[in-house]
């Protein structure tokens, strides 16, 4: 791997810019494989890397059915917080925020990690009670978390019309000061490179088509580029999951919707941090190109076609400008949508399916941007251990059937 | 015509006759970067200054190279300004767009201090350093220094325009539209498609985006023709002038900007600024036409580089020759009949470079025998002047004769791309035309029809035709009859030669860097390249390393060249590169327009009750309670919340409250099968309650998890009155019907919110029966005749009333249902009589307070969606023998642990702490340390859901979910809060009243 360096950039810079190579191989597919990790997305490689990386398996690769990266984790809204409710989730994603913190430097590529903050507004009396029962939470566990009333509000960020006149006035917000955005094709392809250069193939336009299951057991898979045997596949494929579970013969309780996201044309900075909020449905930041980056919930009907509907773009516009009324002469410049899957308590589902050998890792929903590092890490474990990371234990399928949900949907209902 | 000109920059284009759209008797006073300058009304802002000598209008985006005006429309790369002052300006208009009015004030953006002296020019001499995904490969040193250093300064360098300052002043619309035929653009192509569908007796919607229907083509030879159609179109469909379809949906849903009065001076503006049209079409007839390309030389991004369309626009429609000595650099045979145009305007031209060598065609010929030279197989290598062009360089394509000219300005010409836009974004899909060296519309039957330079129907009678064709088909599809022939007399166009695909001219890599792909965001050939070679082919890859097709324009000229140049570099076929997918919107549109009037205080409708402006004739301070506002508390002369509430409260207990409960949900659910459904979506069982009984219950979701909670009465044997908690009165609805539309249908059952209907008026407090024997004389109202859990017809205060005895405070209370409109009346009469017995007003704050000293639970506050009915200690309302949603659920082993978290009282060992909601809960063995920040986790064992200070009790009670609850009666733990710990007991969840003897008496 040709390490990446300002000192390098500038040895280059004298031969024009000639001497990089790729960033990863053009890898052709194998007969086989230790592990087969079917996904070329965020979380998909991630696994690929940390399995290289912590666990020595390098005989590994990531199919990818279009092009690298050009799933959710090319689509999202970047947001990376781990101020989660319950202690499951908290664990799960502040593990991850950890990892992030170091990712740049651990893959030599710069994802951007923005540390700039994530404000929670509150605009009701119960939104304020379950605010600060999850700022308190937070706090016992480790993650940092602060209430701001509504002038604290106002100091972190002007912008926000915390006015009485507005339908849902501002009542106060929790804030994660650690929390904040990342570049997201910068991930995918930093995990790339990474993984590549410890020996995984990364496959493009190949896509797994069926599971060869021999006595209950995976030995391969079928793919539009022919079959590949492996002991172990995973299956990583965000917006597909229940599609792939089908083609191994097994159910998940997922559902698949449209989640659209927006940016307006590029400006001067203007605001310094994410804002959040649920009761006047919209999320927004500003990106390091100027965009604000604009987001809220899911299309209510189920699809698998990556765009969604206007009406769900003209409502959060209007919560847009409720809270930033400066923002109504801006433009909406690309609006676009992915495929999420969303399980019944909002929470993931990564280990060990009925297949033996089979692992899963989806159900992300609305937030798995933020999750990428620390799901590929604790899924790697999972894997290679053959028995699920203590962070990964308690997000196991089998909690459908025992009632043991994590359910990030009630009390802590925010999204992303 | 007279104009300030700015010293440094030169300024050849002038207004050499009129235009089409400008009025020469009109004068119009703009102002650009602090100097005034006079246009003519008609002008675009672009125009305006084109005609002034501006030729440099801003800075590219990363090395602050200086920009003119590339364009003559919406495609514009380069011309972006900052409108207007304050609150009134916007951020990234396009001067190409921008109609001028007097008064306007432009800026220039993205520079500094100024657009002449940017000292951030500096980095184009750092070009070298700053290749495409630079910053991916450093800043890794040091994640301080990214943090306070680098990160910032990207931030910094980053944006164009500037939010505005303020809110926007002005307003936007929304509005519906259908239509058989919805005909997008209003050149001839859809012009004679609106003429076609308007003649069947369709009717029709035409949108052209410029203030103008068939712009530009006054001195076409088609012009009496173009002029009838107008004519006709106007009359016969509805016609939408500066309006944008941008977005293109499924079902024939279109969605369109109208600029209703951006082209106006602020004080002339009435009405709304922009407006949303939304459009539902049964067949649509796309004529988009198509957006000309730049070609890829070095230094392509002068100011004083044209597209070769544009400068036929600004003569033809402005008057504006862009330059007195042009040359032209094109790969097609259109560029020489805009040539020919500028030559008769008075504009030298030092020569046409053509591409292509050994032409035939018609063209070409003319131009010659013009006595223009044209020089074919020859490429501009180079392009002189920095701030304005001087002059190119050309050279022989087979390398051999190199040659400066001299010029002013230089018209560019890579061919035309189809504006492919709404049709991709339906779903239709593109094939490549060598022919026409473009991507175009394939199309299926269930596409749009296209008509004209969309589908490669390029010179006018080519455009009629197919128009006309379209327009037909449309009509016809919908079974309305074929319109009567095409009339026009068109006159044939000459044949002519081909386009040549050409995506670049051949130059040194270290050349590369100057060839520019996409203007404004400085994607160059070298760019593309360095991509290319550290792996990324893909288009989409492309486009997210080097940042092309990512500006403003996203891509409309750059995009083809960037795919073009990846299939040169890699070697692969063009044709089998799919361009990067098109979203909506095809422009970008104002969030404002967008989100129309549902924005501030209008963005959720409010609800209030009948009683509203008793409450705030009261002085009540209101709460939001879903879109309900409810009264919190009624402050007297200068209380706090913690008097009033206090006050409030005390009265319920030792005298009589009463409460507006208008907001409470109501439900009535009827038919034959009424009780039946009652079995199933509550937990308890319905059957045998009687007429006249009310029965509180509980439903939960499929996953045993507790909904909502609510007293249901029986009215009558098959018809029931549910009540729902105020926030999930539309979700109870939603779930009931979603359960007999989808998997009951068989029930015989009709639910019908009446929540609206009926005004409830809550009477509280030991003296409640007292106030009520006032509005009801006659009424026995004994325990007795009357009892708790039960329901009779009573007149109230003259008024047919429903009247519940139920209860949320523990006290004894009748809730009182009458019409809406008599509400107030008998609030009123409540309010007179009861003045003898104390009564009082109380709000939800009161409320929250009375039920928690009673235990009773809020749906919501103490339980948030993992709370089972026997979590709550709820098991009596929870039937074992039939069956109902959720059951099952509550059978799984982790929802049937004995040990699960549970609803229970706390007292705090000191009285009058209260805990503040939310705090966590500790055991006594891990309390040691819970200071903060906490660097590893401390084991929660559940969380303060409801706490008060209570009045009757003299102390603060506290409501929690706690693990293994119903087992630790008497174990003190702590209720844990920003770092503090409160020490508590854990007992019963009933404070006040253990036996309900006041309710129930
Ligand atoms: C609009 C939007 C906004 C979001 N905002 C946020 C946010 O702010 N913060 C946050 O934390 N999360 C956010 N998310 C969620 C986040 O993007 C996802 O949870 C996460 O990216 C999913 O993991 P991934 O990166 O592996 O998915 P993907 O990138 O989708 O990877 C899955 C890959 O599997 C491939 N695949 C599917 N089927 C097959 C097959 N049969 N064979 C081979 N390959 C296959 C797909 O092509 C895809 O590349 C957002 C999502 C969307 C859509």
């Amino acid at each position: 791997m040709q390490r990446f360096s300002a000192f390098a950039l500038l040895a280059k810079s004298l031969g024009g810019h000639q001497g990089w190579s790729r960033q990863w191989r053009l890898a052709t597919p194998k007969d086989a494989y230790d592990v087969v990790i079917v996904g070329g997305g965020g979380h998909g490689l991630a696994t690929a890397y940390y399995l290289a990386r912590n666990h020595g398996i390098t005989n590994v690769a990531v199919l990818e059915k279009g092009w690298l990266g050009g799933g959710n984790v090319a689509r999202n809204t970047t947001i990376v917080r781990s101020n989660y409710l319950w202690d499951e989730s908290a664990a799960l994603y502040e593990h991850s925020l950890k990892l992030w913190e170091d990712l740049s430097q651990d893959l030599n590529y710069n994802v951007m990690l923005s540390q700039r903050g994530v404000l929670n507004l509150a605009h009701s009396l119960q939104e304020v009670r379950d605010s600060r029962r999850r700022v308190y939470a937070n706090q016992l566990n480790g993650v940092d978390a602060e209430w701001l009333d509504r002038g604290g509000v106002k100091v972190f960020c002007p912008l926000i019309n915390t006015d009485e006149s507005l339908r849902y006035p501002v009542l106060g917000a929790t804030l994660q000061r650690r929390a904040g955005t990342a570049r997201h094709d910068a991930v995918a392809w930093g995990f790339a490179r990474a993984a590549d250069s410890r020996g995984v193939d990364i496959v493009e336009n190949c896509e797994v088509t069926g599971f060869d299951i021999q006595g209950g057991r995976v030995t391969g898979v079928q793919t539009t580029r022919g079959a590949i045997r492996a002991p172990k596949v995973a299956i990583v494929v965000a917006g597909h999951g229940s599609v792939m579970a089908e083609r191994a013969g097994f159910r998940l309780p997922l559902e698949s919707h449209p989640l659209q996201a927006l940016v307006s044309e590029p400006i001067k900075p203007v605001l310094d941090c994410v804002v959040m909020s649920n009761a006047v449905h919209v999320y927004v930041s500003q990106s390091d190109k100027g965009e604000l980056v604009i987001g809220a919930g899911i299309d209510s009907y189920n699809s698998y076609a990556q765009r969604g509907s206007l009406p769900v773009v003209t409502s959060q516009l209007g919560a847009l400008i409720a809270l930033f009324p400066m923002f109504s002469r801006l433009k909406m410049m690309r609006n676009w949508g992915g495929i999420v899957d969303v399980s019944p308590d909002a929470s993931p589902i990564v280990g060990k399916t009925p297949i033996d050998g089979l692992y899963f890792n989806g159900g992300w929903g609305t937030g798995g941007f933020k999750a990428t590092p620390g799901s590929g890490h604790i899924f790697a474990h999972t894997i290679a251990h053959e028995d699920p990371h203590p962070l990964a234990a308690p997000f196991n399928l089998d909690r459908f059937s025992t009632g043991a949900l994590v359910d990030e949907h009630g009390a802590a209902a925010v999204a992303h | 015509m007279t104009a300030t000109r700015p010293a440094n920059l030169r300024a050849p284009p002038v207004r050499a006759r009129g235009g089409d759209w400008v009025d020469d008797t009109r004068p119009i006073a703009v102002s650009f970067d602090g100097r005034a300058y006079t246009g003519l009304a008609g002008d675009t802002l672009a125009s305006a200054l084109l005609a002034n000598g501006v030729r440099v209008v801003g800075r590219s985006l990363k090395y602050h190279r200086p920009r003119g005006i590339l364009s003559a429309g919406f495609e514009e790369p380069n011309a972006l300004v900052q409108l207007g002052k304050g609150a009134h300006s916007e951020p990234n208009a396009l001067a190409t767009r921008v109609e001028i009015y007097d008064g306007m004030t432009a800026t220039s953006v993205n520079r500094w201090p100024s657009l002449s002296h940017d000292v951030f020019a500096a980095f184009g001499l750092l070009a070298r350093f700053m290749p495409a995904g630079f910053y991916y490969k450093t800043f890794l040193g040091s994640r301080v220094l990214w943090d306070r250093l680098y990160e910032p300064f990207l931030r910094r360098m980053a944006g164009f325009g500037r939010a505005p300052v303020g809110a926007d002043p002005e307003n936007y619309d929304q509005r519906h539209l259908q239509c058989d035929v919805l005909v997008v653009g209003g050149g001839v192509a859809g012009l004679a498609s609106a003429r076609a569908a308007c003649a069947s007796g369709a009717r029709v919607v035409l949108i052209e985006d410029n203030p103008e229907l068939a712009a530009g083509l006054a001195a076409s030879p088609a012009k009496e023709w173009i002029d009838v159609a107008i004519g006709v179109v106007k009359q016969d469909a509805t016609v939408l002038t500066r309006t944008t379809v941008f977005g293109a949906y499924d079902a024939g849903y279109f969605a369109a900007l109208q600029r209703a009065s951006d082209h106006l001076p602020q004080e002339a503006r009435a009405g709304v600024r922009q407006r949303l049209w939304l459009i539902r079409a049964k067949q649509v007839v796309l004529a988009t036409g198509a957006i000309e390309r730049p070609l890829v030389f070095p230094n392509n991004d002068r100011p004083g580089v044209y597209l070769a369309g544009a400068a036929r626009a600004y003569l033809d429609r402005f008057g504006v020759l862009v330059g007195r000595n042009v040359v032209a650099f094109t790969n097609n045979d259109e560029t020489y009949a805009t040539v020919i145009a500028l030559k008769k305007a008075g504009a030298a031209i030092a020569a046409i470079v053509d591409v292509r060598a050994n032409l035939t065609g018609g063209a070409v010929a003319l131009a010659k025998h013009e006595g223009i030279r044209v020089l074919e197989g020859y490429v501009v290598v180079d392009v002189r002047g920095r701030s304005a062009v001087r002059g190119v360089t050309i050279a022989a394509l087979d390398g051999g004769r190199r040659e400066k000219i001299a010029c002013d300005a230089l018209l560019m010409s890579g061919g035309w791309s189809p504006a492919v836009h709404l049709f991709s974004q339906q779903g239709g899909k593109l094939i490549y035309d060598p022919g026409m060296a473009a991507f175009v519309p394939d199309r299926r039957p269930a596409d749009p029809w296209c008509a004209g330079a969309l589908c490669g129907e390029t010179g006018v009678d080519a455009a009629i035709t197919g128009g006309w064709r379209a327009g037909s088909s449309a009509a016809t599809a919908l079974g309305k009859p074929a319109p009567r022939g095409l009339t026009a007399e068109l006159p044939d166009e000459p044949k002519g030669d081909a386009p040549l695909a050409f995506w670049r001219v051949p130059v040194a890599p270290s050349a590369e860097r100057k060839c520019f792909i996409d203007f404004q965001n400085d994607s160059t050939l070298a760019d593309v390249s360095l991509a290319v070679r550290e792996g990324f082919t893909h288009p989409e890859h492309v486009k997210r390393y080097t940042l092309t097709g990512f500006g403003t324009d996203q891509g409309k000229t750059g995009n083809i060249n960037a795919l073009g140049n990846i299939a040169e570099r890699t070697g692969g076929d063009l044709a089998r590169l799919a361009p990067t997918t098109f979203r909506p919107p095809f422009l970008p549109v104002t969030f404002g327009a967008l989100a129309g009037r549902e924005k501030g205080a209008l963005l959720d409708p409010v609800r209030v009750t009948a009683l509203h402006d008793w409450h705030v004739a009261a002085g009540a301070a209101f709460e939001n309670v879903g879109q309900w506002k409810r009264p919190w508390y009624y402050p007297k002369d200068g209380e706090t919340l913690d008097q009033a509430v206090t006050r409030e409260c005390l009265a319920v207990r030792n005298n009589v409250g009463i409460l507006d409960a208008s907001t409470l949900g109501k439900i009535e659910i009827v038919g034959a099968d009424a009780a039946a459904f009652l079995n199933r979506v509550y937990t308890n069982a319905w059957s045998k309650l009687g007429v006249g009984r009310s029965r509180y219950g509980l439903m939960c979701r499929e996953d045993g998890m507790l909904f909502d909670d609510g007293t249901t009465t029986r009215l009558a044997p098959d018809r029931f009155l549910m009540t729902t908690t105020t926030g999930n009165a539309a979700a109870v609805l939603d779930w009931l019907e979603e359960w007999l539309q989808t998997e009951w249908p068989d029930l015989k059952v009709y639910c019908t919110s009446v929540t609206d209907h009926w005004s409830t008026i809550a009477l509280a407090g030991p003296r409640a029966r007292e106030v009520l024997q006032c509005l009801a004389p006659g009424t026995a109202l004994d325990a007795e005749n009357f009892p708790f859990m039960s329901y009779q017809e009573v007149v109230v205060a003259g008024v047919a009333a429903r009247v519940f005895r139920i209860s949320f405070t523990g006290e004894l209370s009748f809730e009182i249902n009458v019409p809406w409109h008599d509400a107030r009346h008998v609030w009123e009469a409540a309010i007179t009589a009861g003045a003898a017995f104390g009564i009082t007003p109380y709000g939800t704050e009161a409320m929250h307070v009375l039920r928690a000293e009673k235990g009773y639970p809020i749906i919501g506050q103490d339980t948030d969606g993992t709370v089972t009915p026997l979590d709550l200690g709820m098991a009596w309302a929870v039937s074992t023998k039939k069956d109902f949603l959720g059951k099952r659920s509550l059978a799984r082993p982790d929802t049937a642990r004995p040990d699960r978290k549970q609803f229970v009282g706390l007292l705090t060992s000191d009285p009058s702490r209260v805990i503040p909601e939310g705090a966590q809960i500790v055991s006594e063995s891990n309390i040691a340390d819970v200071r903060l920040p906490q660097s590893s986790p401390v084991p929660m064992e559940g969380h303060v859901t409801s706490s008060y200070f209570s009045a009757v009790l003299g102390r603060s009670i506290a409501l929690a979910l706690v693990r293994d609850g119903f087992r630790r009666t008497g174990e003190t733990v702590y209720a844990v809060a920003d770092g503090h710990a409160i020490a508590a007991r854990i007992g019963p969840t009933v404070f006040y009243d253990p036996d309900g003897t006041r309710r129930d008496g």
